[in-house]
């Protein structure tokens, strides 16, 4: 088991598929990649996607082995097979980098996303705010008389339809944390 | 021996325990302690150049020509940026380099003090990897670390910033220890894509070997398994600029380069081909052409170390991520053990097919009596010196680099140094340096032109210096001549800013520094010119002027395929089409 928590072997070719087929679909791709926590690294990954014209849509970082210093970066990416091939192994010869597994690719992944949303309304709106919150099983964690600070943890469209929802009702301000990624089973 | 010492002691130990014996290197505030440590020892030799660009350059063709690491050490800010044309140079053509940057105290970073520059955030882009070492006692670790990275895998250029306290300050040596790298690229090929790759092998009635610097990167090893399953399958190979040497010029089955001022022959085997099999090559765009168009009916193998390289312009049919040297041992293994088929009929044919282009005759030129043309040039200097083994060529960038490659023959690896991916116009000189420093009785010759050799003139204090007798061969067309040749081609013979004007009296210059400078304008004269320049002992600039507007022929132009390639003379105007005149 490596500190990914991703069994060895799940794919044997790591995760670098080496015959892609050249669509020219976009598609959407989770990485988890596992980084040495050293001065820098964030910098090497991103510059990686600045200086190459690749997307990221989200991206989240925090230290996950703390005695190892390993570092799991989870990128949300998006391009053709050719570039998603790419991508991973461009990410897999940075020095820094453990290990790159492909979480759309590698089985069913779990994807969760928390976001904090401020919405200011008073009367109607608040309540219905309130209504809409608890069917998304959202927390309130700030409340003023004007205001309600609301958590929400899920996958991204979750969050994307509850802040539309939110939008007429007063939302003023929205702060996301950026996937976090897991395959599912053992 | 005692294992506690000054971080500036430890780089000079580092060194020594990885088995450096020469150093390039420019010294300044930030580097003083080890320049100190430098001063006490007889162990490794200091080159002192002229300009920290040169320092990298020149260990580029000490690396080149040895096949170990180049070493380079500057001082910070300015020391540090002057250097990163080389490094990123270095990069480009997987030259493995180890450069040691100082760098202000760790206790004024970030204050914008005298001569800081943040180094690793400027080669975090141009290095395959790098360092800020704030303790002492991690210094001598990472040094190793930096020599495992830099040599392992694809090779390339690492860099190591040293703040001046860290060099100062006392802490804990520790000798390199092997394997302590969770850096372990893979060098086995993968066995079942190596026995596919073989059956394809067996049945291939046109079957061509691309080969390219991967082969050198290597090791010899490489070039003489590549050279035996060639001798073996009968097989034409062709190579990359960045190849040549790994199989013998003279080889029975030798195309000679390819690409964009590649062969005929070569660039329409590539073009006609069933079986393409890739050994170290990454598909450069200088030889694809349109990649659209690119072979378009043949299965593609492709041997390469870095998994990136794969699939990154081209679609392979067949990838082996893994060394040259390996994968070449293996597929020699499984052919024979499979009884060592091939389709001889249908090769031989092929060899036929290759030789009816070969006729074509693509490298001929108009020949002049009143004026030296740069091909008859290098043709000469080529008779004149092909006999000696120990003959090192390197190149600038430009028209001279391609008819070097082109009219010059290279029987052996490590024995070509140019610079190909990025294409740095001021290599040339300094890399020749650092190959004379490797290799202090050979006879190293750099075929330049005069724009690019005085990007780094500099170097002839060096040169002087060191008593190297490092052999400048200027083809002098008082032009940008690859620039002036795509004006001619691409912007209606609009000459702009791309001649060589108030050029020095090299042969004065040469003088000026000490040195031996030849004159040589006339035909008649060139083979007695030459051979003065091969017998006098020590540098000499050849001042070889040449026809100023002779382009460099064949050519495919930007965004065409293989097989619409200019030769000769031929009509080149509007050749290039607008889609075409946006590429480089
Ligand atoms: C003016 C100009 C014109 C040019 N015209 C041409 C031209 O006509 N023809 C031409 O060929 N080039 C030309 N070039 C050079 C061109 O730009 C490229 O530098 C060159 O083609 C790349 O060579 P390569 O494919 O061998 O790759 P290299 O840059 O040498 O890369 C080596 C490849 O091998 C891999 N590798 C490294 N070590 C190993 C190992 N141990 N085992 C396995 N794989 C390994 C690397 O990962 C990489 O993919 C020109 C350059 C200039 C400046
Ligand atoms: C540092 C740098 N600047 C600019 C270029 C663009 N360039 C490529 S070839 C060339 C002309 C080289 O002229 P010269 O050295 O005289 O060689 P020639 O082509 O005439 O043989 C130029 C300017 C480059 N390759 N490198």
């Amino acid at each position: 088991m490596s500190p990914l928590h991703i069994q060895k072997g799940s794919t044997s070719h790591s995760a670098y598929n080496l015959r892609p087929s050249f669509s020219d679909i976009e598609e959407r791709h989770t990485l988890a990649v596992l980084v040495d926590n050293e001065a820098g690294v964030l910098a090497r990954v991103i510059g990686l996607f600045s200086g190459r014209g690749y997307n990221i849509e989200s991206l989240t970082v925090a230290e996950v082995d703390h005695t190892g210093h390993l570092s799991r970066i989870t990128i949300v990416t998006t391009g053709t097979p050719q570039v998603i091939a790419q991508i991973k192994a461009q990410l897999g010869r940075i020095v820094s980098v453990h290990d790159v597994h492909d979480l759309t690719t590698e089985g069913a992944s779990v994807e969760r996303e928390l976001a904090m949303l401020k919405v200011a309304g008073e009367g109607e709106r608040r309540v219905e705010a309130l209504r809409i919150a608890e069917i998304f099983r959202a927390n309130v964690v700030d409340s003023t008389l004007g205001s309600f600070v609301f958590e929400i943890t899920g996958a991204p469209d979750k969050i994307d339809a509850f802040a539309d929802l939110m939008r007429p009702l007063g939302l003023v301000e929205i702060a996301r944390t950026g996937v976090a990624a897991l395959l599912r089973g053992t | 021996m005692t294992r506690e010492m000054t971080g500036a002691k430890m780089v000079v130990q580092a060194l020594k325990d990885q088995g450096v014996d020469t150093v390039f290197g420019y010294p300044g505030g930030a580097v003083l302690p080890i320049y100190d440590e430098v001063f006490q020892q007889n162990d490794i030799r200091h080159i002192l150049v002229r300009h920290e660009q040169g320092a990298v350059h020149a260990a580029e063709g000490y690396a080149r020509s040895t096949g170990k690491p180049g070493v380079v050490l500057v001082t910070s800010g300015p020391g540090a940026t002057n250097a990163v044309t080389g490094i990123t140079d270095a990069l480009m053509d997987s030259i493995p380099i180890v450069v040691l940057t100082g760098q202000v105290p760790t206790f004024m970073i970030g204050s914008d003090a005298f001569q800081e520059a943040d180094t690793v955030g400027i080669t975090r882009a141009c290095t395959k990897h790098n360092w800020l070492v704030k303790d002492t006692d991690r210094l001598s670790a990472t040094i190793h670390e930096a020599f495992h990275v830099a040599v392992n895998g694809r090779p390339g250029p690492v860099l190591i910033d040293i703040p001046k306290d860290v060099q100062f300050a006392t802490g804990t040596y520790t000798p390199p220890k092997p394997s302590a790298s969770h850096y372990q690229p893979r060098v086995k090929g993968d066995l079942d894509s190596i026995t596919e790759l073989v059956e394809a092998m067996e049945t291939a009635k046109k079957p061509v070997f691309y080969t390219g610097g991967g082969v050198i990167n290597s090791g010899p090893a490489a070039s003489q398994l590549l050279r035996e399953l060639i001798e073996a399958t009968g097989f034409p190979i062709t190579s990359t600029l960045m190849g040549l040497g790994a199989y013998p010029a003279s080889g029975a089955n030798w195309l000679g380069m390819l690409g964009m001022h590649g062969l005929y022959e070569a660039n329409l085997a590539m073009h006609d081909c069933d079986l393409m099999i890739n050994i170290g090559a990454r598909f450069d765009d200088r030889i694809t052409g349109r990649s659209d168009a690119f072979s378009p009916n043949s299965i593609k193998a492709h041997v390469d170390i870095d998994p990136s390289s794969i699939n990154k312009v081209i679609k392979t049919d067949i990838p082996i991520v893994g060394d040259v040297a390996h994968v070449l041992e293996d597929i020699l293994k499984v052919w024979k053990s499979r009884g060592r088929k091939t389709d001889a009929a249908n090769v031989k044919a092929w060899h036929k097919q290759i030789d009816e282009w070969r006729k074509v005759n693509c490298l001929a030129y108009r020949p002049a009596t009143s004026s030296i043309k740069p091909q008859h040039a290098l043709e000469r200097l080529e008779a004149l010196t092909k006999d000696r083994k120990d003959r090192f060529i390197c190149t600038e960038v430009g028209q001279h680099q391609m008819w070097a490659a082109q009219y010059m023959g290279f029987d052996e690896p490590n024995h070509w140094m140019t610079s190909g991916g990025l294409g740095t116009m001021g290599y040339g000189f300094p890399s020749s340096v650092g190959v004379q420093i490797a290799h202090p009785d050979a006879l190293v010759i750099n075929v330049a032109g005069e724009a690019s050799w005085l990007m780094n003139m500099q170097e002839m204090g060096t040169a002087v210096q060191y008593r190297l007798p490092v052999k400048q061969f200027i083809l002098n067309n008082e032009r940008l001549g690859m620039v002036r040749q795509w004006q001619e081609l691409l912007h209606g013979e609009r000459y702009s800013h791309s001649w060589s004007e108030a050029l020095p009296d090299f042969v004065k210059l040469a003088e000026a520094f000490g040195a031996k400078g030849i004159l040589c304008d006339n035909p008649a004269d060139l083979d007695d010119a030459i051979a003065e320049m091969l017998a006098y002992d020590g540098p000499v600039i050849f001042d070889c002027v040449v026809e100023k507007h002779e382009n460099c022929f064949p050519m495919i132009p930007s965004g065409k395929p293989h097989n619409e390639m200019l030769l000769g003379e031929a009509e080149t105007q509007g050749v290039i089409d607008s889609k075409g005149s946006v590429l480089v």
